[in-house]
């Protein structure tokens, strides 16, 4: 379930760092993301864990279609911008350092010129 | 952490850290407590809750409809409305778009139960010039103070049956969306003619604000309420200030805005961040419809509202306590009213966004010629000169429109409007320095926006 606001998308990424490299995507995302809101993402296996700051820098290269200054900004996402992971704020959880764990939840969500 | 319980999903401000159930109790907490603070709503008062579809708009309804199944003597004692303002016309949304977000919305205003109104914003043109009136709000001396309408109401509450309620408050819904395609065209020829984005931002905003009136006037609401939060009304104040705004700063941005006479605007969801109202709607699933408006997707210096909404989101990053500092100086802020005396005529209305006219004489009688074409001065005293219809914002607004059609008064069908500003007061210079013929009919509000402006 994912909820969005004016010019803004809201991605739910289940990342799944595998020991093999797969990747695999289902869908898009809305608007800087062709429209679609659940992206469901298979992260290539690499030997240090995946931390946010790579995902983010992942997700720019990869899945970004328009506007990359529209969802980052630097390596950071663009203030405006709230990061959940497994539907807690990333603020507790370390939030660029933070490492991947398997099926992981990741929710964007744009507060800019919600209703 | 306050419950030292729950784990913590979010932290608010710098240093608090909220769980689950107790994140959802404060955020009701508060949105009781602001009611509460303001008295404003009286018991089976009528209030119309405007709704665009976002998450704080939709909070606030959730959190009405929260308050209102409440056991009493907490429950929430007003009687709702919601409206919805299809402004897909001015935002270029095509016709199949508007009508699935109109469907989606009305499936989430049927849920609630509550009477809703969803309404196209091409209906503007067919509203009459009473809209442009602000209505009396003399206060009449035999109503109650709050406090003795609490205790009334709660004293009368044991016979009101619950199929009385129900009763008062089931009426028919409407659903206007169909509008014709000549005002469908009026309204893209009235918002094409503007060169910045910033004047149609502004445009929309007042437009919409005419149709809410007249919607929540025709229906008996004295109340509407408008679900701005912490963070948009920071980013408002700022860029009124630059619109020029300055004067009407305490009621574009109070907590309660009295300009409209009749109709009162609250804004409950002002103490709310706009991080809390997205966690809040993501954990308890509050559903909402994601809009596209006129600066989706715009860059950050396409208008000034936009540019001093990434100014401050950009400073709040940095430095956490920049939205409510701002916040707080608005609370500060309240409109001086000149003494009242006996004989004193009512403050002067701006004819667009009525508040309290803060513009002298000047140039503006040039501008106020264009108004003969409408029967709008009849409201004025004729000793009145014509110099006070527009405040300075309103004023620049208008004179971004790049055209002015040629109206059937031959008197000014030779009127362009130039590129530049100063020769546009040339023109009008000109035309001023000939007689205007009176307007002997009265025109529709439809006139000063169609013909007028396209």
């Amino acid at each position: 379930m994912v909820t969005s606001m004016r010019r803004s998308f809201n991605a739910t990424l289940k990342c799944q760092p595998e020991m093999f490299p797969r990747v695999r995507k289902r869908g898009g995302a809305e608007l800087l993301f062709d429209g679609v809101k659940n992206h469901h993402v298979t992260l290539p296996g690499q030997s240090d864990p995946w931390d946010m700051k790579q995902l983010l820098a992942w997700i720019r290269g990869n899945m970004l279609k328009e506007r990359p200054e529209l969802f980052m900004q630097g390596d950071t996402v663009r203030p405006g911008i709230l990061v959940l992971i497994n539907d807690a704020d990333w603020e507790l959880m370390g939030e660029l350092e933070y490492q991947l764990q398997d099926q992981d939840n990741i929710v964007f969500i744009s507060t800019l010129h919600g209703g | 952490m306050k419950c030292k319980e729950g784990t913590a999903v979010l932290i608010i401000r710098v240093n608090d850290a909220f769980c689950r159930s107790c994140f959802k109790e404060y955020f009701i907490h508060k949105f009781r407590a602001m009611l509460g603070k303001n008295r404003v709503i009286f018991p089976q008062e009528k209030v119309l809750l405007a709704v665009s579809g976002g998450t704080a708009s939709c909070s606030m309804l959730s959190q009405v409809q929260e308050g209102l199944s409440r056991e009493a003597p907490k429950k929430l004692r007003f009687v709702p409305g919601i409206i919805y303002i299809d402004d897909g016309g001015a935002c270029g949304r095509s016709a199949e778009e508007r009508q699935r977000s109109n469907a989606l919305l009305k499936s989430i205003f049927t849920e609630t139960g509550f009477t809703y109104f969803i309404v196209s914003l091409e209906q503007v043109f067919s509203l009459p010039t009473s809209v442009l009136v602000p209505g009396t709000s003399d206060p009449d001396p035999s109503n109650p103070s709050y406090k003795q309408a609490v205790d009334q109401y709660i004293k009368e509450k044991q016979t009101l049956t619950e199929e009385n309620v129900a009763s008062a408050v089931a009426q028919l819904n409407i659903e206007d969306s169909a509008y014709s395609p000549e005002h469908k065209l009026a309204l893209e020829r009235l918002f094409s003619s503007m060169k910045t984005l910033t004047a149609k931002e502004d445009m929309l905003q007042t437009l919409r604000s005419h149709l809410i009136l007249h919607i929540a006037r025709e229906n008996g609401y004295s109340k509407v309420m408008m679900g701005d939060s912490c963070s948009r009304l920071a980013v408002k104040l700022l860029s009124n200030i630059a619109l020029g705004r300055g004067a009407a700063l305490a009621s574009d941005t109070g907590f309660s805005d009295p300009r409209y006479g009749d109709v009162v605007i609250v804004r409950p969801m002002r103490d709310y961040s706009s991080k809390e109202i997205a966690f809040y709607s993501r954990m308890f699933n509050v559903p909402s419809v994601f809009i596209s408006g006129l600066d989706t997707k715009t860059h950050d210096k396409a208008s000034i509202q936009r540019l001093t909404e990434s100014f401050v989101t950009n400073l709040q990053f940095d430095f956490p306590s920049t939205v409510s500092t701002i916040y707080r100086t608005s609370e500060k802020l309240h409109t001086v009213m000149p003494p009242q005396s006996q004989t004193a005529e009512p403050a002067s209305k701006c004819l667009l966004c009525l508040c309290t006219l803060d513009t002298k004489v000047g140039r503006l009688y040039l501008i106020c010629l264009f108004f003969h074409f409408s029967e709008l001065y009849f409201r004025l005293p004729s000793h009145q000169d014509l110099k006070t219809l527009l405040c300075y914002s309103c004023r620049l607004t208008i004179k971004d429109m790049v055209s002015l059609r040629k109206a059937q008064n031959s008197w000014v069908q030779s009127l362009r409007v130039l590129h530049s500003s100063n020769s546009f007061w040339y023109v009008v210079d000109d035309m001023a320095s000939q007689q205007c013929p009176a307007v002997s009919h009265v025109m529709s509000y439809k006139t000063v926006f169609f013909h007028l402006f396209l």
